[in-house]
């Protein structure tokens, strides 16, 4: 009988994984347990408490990284047998998830506006979290399916919880669910195909096995385009996006934001391990590809923009572009890429979630107003909601002097001295078309006549203050100054 | 000395926007407190304009602070002569714009403070956009700068405002995204060639111009398409008549006056300098662009109905004479067009606060609602002629200095370009002296000046009243610099030329015939 050695753990560098889905846990028995009427302080601080901890071992564990190795610091630890790689791009991505986390638990708490949500979002909320932390570090294809599991059941299931407007909202958990199901099936699909091809679900045995072997390249493509599908399912890139649109807008406003923020990260963290750790010796046989996609996700966000009237389904769309965007960054395949693209997502997040915290205030008499129509003038009954709304467009849009200029900057010159300089001119042409779709809700919040009985805007809580202050806040500050961010982007690679 | 000018320069106006849009509530005190920080950033414009030395270092007033250091990124400012003149017609005309537009009314819901905030900002923005040194930090300004005059038009505008705004900002912030393809393609090439990344103008020059024809070619075309959609060149200019129709009269001098001298700006700052090759390889594409905006926006100008569209036309005849000027590669040519820069913001900015003051009277932009104004306004008619006649370059105004020099120069290397070019100032004539004729001779006639019901028509006519102290005070600045550049024009010409020779060295152009001619 082979003996069974239990697996080498590093516990301090797992610790912020173990802490979320820990605490987890413990809201589970908040739920079973406790009285109603004292749940939902509880929840939220767990919630609160895990994330904050989580940070903290997540930043003694980078201090303590650094010091062993010298001055540059180790560039990581693997650990669990190989099945999880804690290294710089894994504590960057965790550091993004833990903060865009944060800002997501701000607006889920806040009751003074919405109203809309019950105590059990919290646990999902930490499973869905837990599980994204694991997918961004996840070295084995067998742990990335589990964690795209982990993250996507409670995420289906928050989508689903929207108190007072039920049917669109379940509505959407069903559409996520099944074409989510149909996406996961493509990913464990895909992986059993590589499985044939490489004899091993690690990462870098694929990436062994496609140097220099005379192995039918079909499973190794084949498995290859499965598993990539299922993982631009996650990161909404078109034409995988067609779930995006219906579930942004049926979604409870802050689950939209988290999902928003924190789904793009994971995604994109597991899109950019899987592609340089396993794959990056094949890249000329499969970049050609993921031009097209990128063009088409560009083409596909840019254009059907333009054409939304709800607020919530243009910003999903406008997720779509940024998809495309990302994935120009994620296939320049260098050093540059790998940071300018880890910096897109951090930005792209707080955007995206102060954008969802405000779009949450407008309401009218049956909860939330998201037409686009019922926006015009609300400079005039609100003109800061609508001057900070517009700052967060013209982020959306790039505008200088706003973080998504820099991200933009830095992806597209991390592609362009790639090589891809057709792709950037084509990216630059979509993110001018996107620019319309920003500046026409700029010009009807602005300068449009307010409608008859048009929508309220909420006082919001302290909570939802705090986090669109915030998102504010770094869109700014990483517009002026991205210095800081951006070293910590770039200090290291993949550990493979 | 100098440094600490040009950051004053830099920052004053945008203090002043952030104190006026503070002062919501008092318009009064909102207007005085913006037209003192525009007379004291004209006293610093002056200053800057005296200390600054011609014939010395190429950049003066030089200043630079880290900003982005891993993409080696700076804050860098200074100025050639090209810039100095542009800033000094900035810092000329907001005070004039805000003087003219001091009882103006504002739409309804929007206030005179945050007007004038903005144009304080939009000030700030474009003295910075001339002086910047860093590539990037030029590309950074260059579309920051749409935000503020988006909210200016889309704000105070018209009745089509939003679209014209929408348009303005959408075709300029297209242009500038392509530029940017072409600001990271210089930048790759300089991490490339120097093994560091720079933003730094010199730094990129040195790099750029040894670059192959081919990527040349390129990325001159990148900055070029945004410099020609700014300097509005036939056939990118549509957006500019609706944004100067829809747009507020003050903010239709800014846009034309000074805004709009971005792009040309850039062919001579930028895309000569960086891709000097590419440049003269091109230069024939750009001199036909240059003649058919002269031919196409002369005619337009003369078929025209409505005021404000008039301007646009003749702005967009007068920027093709600066585009040939700019490319005919003869020091003459360009000097004249670096003047003309200066010289057409005088002439047209002051054609634009004459009309905008006719449209004021008669509250119609329709060339046909007026007739024989001059009768019941003869100083504001005065005043029309002078504007006029500098617009089309007569002798003795500042315009016909620099239209000539641009003729002049570019017969030698263009001369089939020069020919035609020559027909646009006949059209001017026309256009000018018709519209002249139109409006002010004659008897007095046309809807605006004379209401349908004949009973009505001895109070109308009292509603006609010629220029107030202000508008004289107001106007007067100008006409003074028209004539005293149309004689004596050495102030400008001293600042302007020594660039200019540097711009021509560093694009490798020699004029031999032109200088054996003038001796």
């Amino acid at each position: 009988m082979q003996q069974i050695t239990a697996p080498d753990i590093s516990y301090l560098a797992i610790a912020p994984i173990l802490i979320v889905l820990g605490f987890a846990c413990v809201g589970v028995l908040v739920e079973a347990f406790a009285a109603r009427e004292r749940r939902w302080g509880l929840q939220v601080a767990i919630s609160a408490a895990a994330l904050i901890l989580s940070g903290g071992f997540l930043a003694y564990f980078l201090s303590s990284n650094d010091a062993a190795g010298g001055p540059t610091g180790r560039t990581g630890v693997t650990t669990l047998a190989g099945m999880v790689t804690v290294d710089k791009p894994a504590l960057f991505l965790w550091g993004t998830l833990l903060a865009l986390g944060l800002l997501a638990l701000l607006l889920l708490a806040d009751r003074t506006v919405g109203g809309d949500l019950r105590t059990e979002v919290f646990p999902l909320f930490l499973f869905a979290l837990g599980g994204m932390l694991v997918f961004c570090a996840a070295n084995n294809l067998l742990t990335m399916f589990v964690a795209l599991e982990v993250l996507s059941l409670p995420l289906y299931l928050m989508c689903g919880l929207a108190r007072k407007r039920r049917l669109i909202s379940q509505e959407a958990a069903v559409k996520y669910f099944l074409l989510g199901a149909f996406a996961s099936a493509f990913f464990l699909y895909g992986l059993a195909l590589l499985y044939g091809y490489a004899g091993s679900v690690k990462l870098a045995d694929i990436a062994t096995a496609a140097v220099g072997t005379d192995r039918s390249d079909t499973l190794l493509f084949a498995g290859l385009g499965l598993l990539t599908v299922g993982l631009l399912f996650k990161g909404s890139v078109g034409p995988f996006h067609t779930w995006t649109p219906d579930v942004y807008q049926g979604a409870p406003t802050p689950v939209t934001a988290f999902m928003a923020a924190c789904t793009k990260v994971a995604a994109f963290g597991g899109i950019l391990r899987v592609l340089t750790v396993a794959f990056q010796s094949t890249q000329w046989e499969w970049r050609g590809v993921l031009w097209g996609v990128a063009i088409v996700s560009m083409a596909i966000g840019a254009i059907f923009g333009l054409t939304q009237t709800d607020v919530k389904r243009m910003i999903a769309y406008s997720s779509v572009a940024h998809a495309g965007f990302l994935l120009v960054g994620a296939i320049a395949m260098d050093a540059d890429g790998l940071s300018s693209t880890l910096f897109y997502l951090l930005t792209y997040g707080f955007t995206t979630i102060a954008a969802f915290g405000v779009v949450g205030l407008v309401r009218g008499g049956g909860g939330e107003v998201s037409t686009l129509s019922q926006w015009a003038g609300l400079a005039k009954r609100s003109p800061m909601l609508a001057w900070v709304f517009t700052f967060l467009l013209l982020a959306l849009a790039g505008i200088p002097m706003t973080s998504g200029f820099i991200g933009k900057f830095l992806v597209f010159s991390a592609a362009l001295r790639d090589g891809m300089a057709p792709l950037v001119v084509v990216a630059l042409v979509f993110s001018a078309v996107a620019a319309f779709f920003y500046l026409r809700v700029v010009v009807l919040m602005h300068f449009r006549e307010p409608v008859e009985d048009g929508p309220t805007v909420s006082v919001p809580g302290v909570f939802t203050t705090v986090a669109i202050a915030l998102g504010v806040f770094v869109t700014l500050l990483l517009g002026v100054v991205p210095g800081f961010v951006l070293t910590w982007a770039s200090s290291g690679g993949f550990l493979s | 000395m100098g440094t600490a000018l040009l950051i004053a320069l830099l920052l004053l106006p945008l203090a002043g926007g952030v104190v006026v849009a503070l002062l919501r509530g008092d318009d009064r005190v909102a207007k005085l407190v913006a037209i003192t920080v525009a007379l004291a950033e004209l006293v610093l414009a002056v200053l800057a304009w005296l200390s600054y030395v011609p014939g010395a270092a190429r950049i003066q007033f030089a200043g630079s602070v880290g900003w982005i250091s891993r993409i080696g990124v700076h804050l860098s400012f200074g100025v050639d002569g090209i810039a100095l003149a542009m800033i000094g017609v900035i810092a000329l005309l907001v005070p004039v714009v805000i003087g003219a537009g001091w009882a103006d009314k504002v739409p309804e819901g929007r206030t005179v403070s945050g007007m004038l905030s903005l144009i304080l900002v939009q000030q700030s923005l474009m003295v910075a956009v001339f002086a910047a040194t860093d590539v990037f930090v030029f590309y950074v300004l260059f579309e920051i700068m749409l935000v503020p005059m988006y909210f200016l038009i889309g704000g105070y505008g018209g009745a089509r405002r939003q679209y014209a705004a929408v348009k303005f900002f959408l075709y300029s912030f297209f242009g500038g995204l392509i530029m940017l393809a072409s600001v990271i393609g210089c930048y790759a090439l300089a991490a490339d060639r120097t093994g560091g990344g720079s933003f730094d103008w010199a730094t990129l020059v040195a790099v750029t111009k040894e670059a192959p024809l081919s990527t040349q070619v390129w990325l001159f075309f990148g900055f070029f398409l945004a410099f020609a959609i700014k300097a509005p060149l036939v056939p990118l200019h549509t957006w500019l008549p609706d944004a100067a129709e829809q747009a507020p009269i003050g903010v239709a001098v800014i846009l034309v006056g000074v805004l709009d001298k971005v792009g040309t700006f850039g062919f001579l700052r930028y895309c000569l300098p960086m891709f000097p090759d590419a440049s003269r390889t091109l230069a024939p594409l750009v001199i036909v662009l240059g003649v058919l905006g002269v031919l196409y926006g002369s005619l337009l100008a003369t078929g025209q109905r409505d005021l404000k569209r008039f301007i646009a036309y003749v702005s967009i005849a007068h920027f093709g004479f600066i585009a040939i000027g700019i490319f005919a590669f003869t020091s003459q040519a360009q000097v004249g067009a670096v003047t003309y820069m200066v010289n057409h913001s005088l002439a047209t900015g002051m054609l634009i606060l004459v009309i905008g003051m006719v449209i004021a009277r008669g509250g119609s932009t329709s060339i046909a609602d007026y007739g024989g104004m001059a009768k019941l306004t003869p100083l504001l008619a005065g005043m029309f002629l002078v504007a006029g006649l500098s617009t089309l370059s007569l002798p003795g105004t500042n315009s016909f200095i620099s239209e000539f020099l641009v003729l002049l120069g570019s017969y030698p290397t263009q001369p089939v370009a020069a020919v035609f070019a020559t027909i646009g100032m006949i059209l001017a004539a026309l256009y000018v002296l018709w519209l002249y004729q139109r409006i002010m001779q004659g008897p007095v006639r046309g809807a605006a000046l004379i209401p349908s019901e004949p009973a009505d028509a001895a109070p109308a006519r009292t509603r006609i009243v010629d220029l107030s102290g202000r508008e004289v005070a107001v106007l007067a600045p100008m006409v003074a610099l028209i004539v005293l550049l149309g004689v004596y024009p050495k102030p400008v010409l001293d600042v302007v030329t020594p660039s200019v020779a540097a711009t021509l060295t560093s694009v490798g152009a020699a004029d031999p015939v032109v200088a054996q001619e003038g001796k």
